[in-house]
């Protein structure tokens, strides 16, 4: 069934760590990377590391909207609206 | 409406202003309204306002700052914040120095990060990192072919990657040269 699972090295993983953690591996490849990990703590760690810098990088780069923001669309909208009915 | 405040970031990284990310963010919907002559929600939805968002800007927000050139990303090697985090402290058990320095990391610093990077590296980066767009979604906004997706991707994260380290370097949180391992 693993037949055509390639084997990796570390090398490897590091050349696939983006699409691994993107989720845009090939099956094949994915699990391949997933039993290199099983058996090398070092790669481990670098992808949780990757993985966890990725969360931080998404959960610290957001604005507040400013209130005003939401109105002053929905009000530039709605005049479109009116235009588009007249 | 739902994507307002996700717009709004990205555009605030974009434009490094609050009043440039606000008109760009209602030039947008307008855009978009008037493309469709309303909303329809959708899976489209969000990967269409993204693709007049970037649109928008490129063409007439752009700022005029420096930024490192393109061909200066190149020289940064792969795991580049990783390798030099692994050896700034030495590790605590069961937590290790790199995931602790990870959570010192601020929002500002992150931002920084991001804006200061080239807009060929940056909107990709901002569109699979913080909106989680796959490959053939960030192809379809941008106007590039996958492959030139994963490349700028790939450069931008290691751009972003040494702008961190160099936080953390002045901050004494990351040394300055990795021992290979």
């Amino acid at each position: 069934m693993t037949s055509h699972v390639p084997e990796v090295d570390c090398t490897q993983t590091v050349e696939w760590l983006y699409e691994f953690l993107d989720g845009e591996l090939t099956e094949e490849r994915r699990i391949a990377i997933e039993i290199h990990l099983n058996f090398c703590p070092p790669c481990g760690s670098v992808v949780s590391f990757e993985s966890e810098l990725r969360r931080v990088i998404a959960d610290r780069c957001r604005d507040q909207l400013p209130d005003q923001l939401r109105e002053r669309i929905q009000a530039a909208l709605a005049e479109l609206g009116e235009q588009a009915s007249n | 409406m739902e994507f307002m405040p996700s717009l709004y970031s990205a555009a605030m990284r974009l434009t490094h202003n609050s009043s440039d990310a606000e008109d760009l963010v209602q030039e947008t919907y307008l855009k978009a309204y008037r493309a469709y002559g309303g909303f329809r929600e959708g899976t489209y939805l969000k990967a269409w306002l993204y693709k007049i968002l970037t649109n928008t800007f490129i063409n007439s927000y752009r700022a005029k700052r420096r930024r490192p050139e393109e061909s200066e990303l190149d020289e940064v090697e792969d795991l580049y914040l990783y390798r030099r985090l692994a050896q700034s402290e030495a590790a605590d058990a069961g937590y290790s120095a790199e995931d602790r320095a990870l959570e010192r990391i601020t929002d500002t610093e992150v931002k920084e990060a991001i804006e200061g990077l080239p807009e060929a590296f940056r909107i990709p980066v901002i569109l699979a990192d913080v909106e989680g767009f796959s490959y053939k979604e960030i192809a379809e906004i941008t106007d590039v072919p996958i492959g030139t997706v994963m490349s700028r991707l790939h450069r931008g994260r290691k751009g972003l990657q040494k702008a961190l380290a160099d936080y953390g370097l002045q901050r004494g949180l990351v040394v300055a040269e990795p021992v290979e391992r």
